[in-house]
C-alpha cells in the first residue's frame, strides 16, 4: 500500500473549456488529479468530472483505441485520451484541448462533421458492376496477398480526425479535404476489388484535393493506428500522374473465385471429448 | 446545420508553424511556402526594376547607383539562398510526390514506422547539397563580387 501511495502524483490538468451558451472564447481551467500509474488521459477525464467537475465534456466510447472518438490535443499533440497514459507525457502539468482545425461544440468535442462529409465525397466502399454478386455472394472475390497488402495498412483507419488536426495544409485551407478522407479514397482506389476510382478520382483531383497535400507528413506523425495517410496521398498521385500520361491502365475490378471442381474431401471427424 | 454558437478553432496560417509534433519536415514545408513567396517577390522587384531602362539612361544610371546599396547585397544573398533551398527541396518534394522514397504499405506494428522516416535520408541528403550550393552561391557572390 504505502509503496502504491508513492508512485501517485498530483498533477495538473489545464483543461481548455468552452460553453456555447456562456463563453465567447474558449478560457483554461485547472484542476487537480491524483494520478496513478497506469491511467490513461480518459482515465482522469472521468475522475474530474465524478469527483470536481459535472458539467465537463468530451467523448468517448470504446476507450480502448478503436471507435476514434476520444482524440484530442494531450500537450499539443493531437492523440487518443484513451491510448495515452498520464504519467508516459508528463510528470507535473497535462494540457488538453479540443482538436484544431475543427470548430469546438463544446470543451473537449470537436465538430468532424466536415471530415465526415469529405469522407462520404470519396465514396467509402467497394463499387462494382455485378451487383447481384455482391448482395448474394456465391463465391469469393480473387485477391492475392500482394494485392490486399496494397491497401491493408490504409484500413486500419478509425477516423479519429488527429492527421486533419495536424495538418498544416488544413489548418490554412478549410475546404481542403484533409488527410483521411483522401488516404481512404487510396485504400479503396487499390483495392482490388473495386471499380470505383474514376468517380473518386473526379472528386479528389478537384481543388482543395489530393494536389494540395505538401507533405509536410504531419498527419502519419502524429496517427495513432500507424495508418501513414502521407504515404497513400503520395502513391495516389503517382497513380493520378501516370494514369494521365497514359501510362497506366485503369485497372478491372477482380473476378470471383471459379466454381469449384473436383468432389469434395470427406469431412474431418471431431476429437473426442477429452472431459468425459 | 452549423449550430452558430461553435467557436472557430482553425489555426490558420499559425498552423503551418506548429500545432503538432513539430517534424521536421514541417519546417521545410512552411520554408519552402516562404521562399517561393519571396522568390516570387524578387521577379517581380527585378523585372520591373530592369524595365527602368526604357526611362533612359540617366534613370536607370540613378537605379544603379542605388543597386550598389549593401541592403541589395544582403538581398542578393538570400534570393540565392532562398534558391537553392526551394529548387532542392522541391526536387525531394517531385521525388516524394511520384511515390518515389515514400515505401511500400506496410503492416503497422508498434513503434510505428512511416513514411517520414522511409524518405528521411533523401531529405538530409537534399538538404547538405542545398547547404553546399548556398555556401558556394555565398563565395561566389561576397569575396568574387559576381
Ligand atoms: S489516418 Fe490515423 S489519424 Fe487520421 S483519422 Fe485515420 S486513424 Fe485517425
Ligand atoms: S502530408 Fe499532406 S495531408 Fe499529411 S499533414 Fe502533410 S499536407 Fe497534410
Ligand atoms: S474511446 Fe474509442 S478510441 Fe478512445
Amino acid at each position: 500500500m504505502e509503496t502504491e501511495n508513492q508512485q501517485k502524483r498530483n498533477i495538473i490538468f489545464h483543461i481548455r473549456r468552452f460553453d456555447p451558451e456562456l463563453d465567447e472564447v474558449p478560457r483554461w481551467q485547472k484542476f487537480t488529479v491524483s494520478v496513478e500509474p497506469g491511467m490513461t488521459v480518459l482515465d482522469g477525464l472521468h475522475h474530474i468530472k465524478e469527483t470536481q467537475d459535472a458539467s465537463l465534456s468530451w467523448r468517448y466510447s470504446c476507450r480502448m483505441g478503436v471507435c476514434g472518438s476520444c482524440a484530442m490535443l494531450i500537450n499539443g499533440i493531437p492523440t487518443l485520451a484513451c491510448n495515452t497514459q498520464i504519467m508516459d507525457v508528463t510528470s507535473q502539468k497535462l494540457t488538453l484541448a479540443a482538436l484544431p482545425n475543427f470548430d469546438i461544440i463544446r470543451d473537449l468535442v470537436p465538430d468532424l462533421t466536415p471530415m465526415f462529409r469529405d469522407h462520404v465525397s470519396i465514396q467509402p466502399y467497394i463499387q462494382r458492376d455485378d451487383n447481384k454478386e455482391m448482395e448474394n455472394p456465391t463465391r469469393e472475390f480473387f485477391q492475392t496477398h500482394d494485392e490486399l497488402e496494397e491497401y491493408l495498412q490504409f484500413t486500419y483507419c478509425i477516423k479519429c480526425g488527429c492527421c486533419a488536426a495536424a495538418c498544416p495544409t488544413m489548418a490554412a485551407d478549410r475546404k481542403y479535404m484533409g488527410p483521411m478522407p483522401l488516404a481512404q479514397a487510396y485504400r479503396y482506389n487499390k483495392d482490388s476489388r473495386d471499380g470505383g476510382q474514376k468517380d473518386r478520382n473526379d472528386v479528389i483531383t478537384a481543388s482543395h484535393g489530393v494536389f494540395s497535400c505538401h507533405y509536410a507528413g504531419e498527419c502519419s506523425n502524429v496517427c495513432p493506428k500507424g495508418v501513414d495517410p502521407a504515404r497513400a496521398i503520395q502513391h495516389m498521385k503517382k497513380d493520378l500522374v501516370l494514369g494521365y500520361l497514359r501510362l497506366r491502365k485503369d485497372k478491372k475490378p477482380c473476378q470471383v473465385v471459379g466454381i469449384p471442381t473436383g468432389e469434395s474431401k470427406p469431412a474431418i471427424a471431431a476429437p473426442e471429448h477429452t472431459v468425459k | 446545420m452549423k449550430d452558430k454558437r461553435s467557436y472557430d478553432n482553425h489555426l490558420g496560417i499559425v498552423g503551418w508553424l506548429g500545432g503538432g509534433r513539430w517534424g521536421i519536415e514541417r519546417y521545410l514545408y512552411t520554408l519552402h511556402r516562404v521562399t517561393g513567396v519571396g522568390i516570387l517577390l524578387f521577379f517581380i522587384i527585378h523585372i520591373f526594376e530592369s524595365s527602368l531602362r526604357i526611362l533612359g539612361r540617366e534613370t536607370w544610371d540613378a537605379v544603379m547607383e542605388v543597386m550598389t546599396n549593401p541592403i541589395f547585397k544582403a538581398g542578393e544573398i538570400l534570393v540565392f539562398a532562398a534558391f537553392a533551398f526551394h529548387a532542392l527541396n522541391g526536387i525531394r518534394l517531385i521525388f516524394i510526390e511520384l511515390g518515389l522514397a515514400v515505401g511500400k504499405a506496410e503492416d503497422p506494428i508498434y513503434p510505428y514506422r512511416s513514411s517520414i522516416n522511409t524518405q528521411r535520408s533523401l531529405m538530409i541528403v537534399t538538404m547538405i547539397l542545398s547547404a553546399l550550393l548556398m555556401i558556394a552561391g555565398g563565395y561566389d557572390l561576397i569575396f568574387l563580387g559576381h
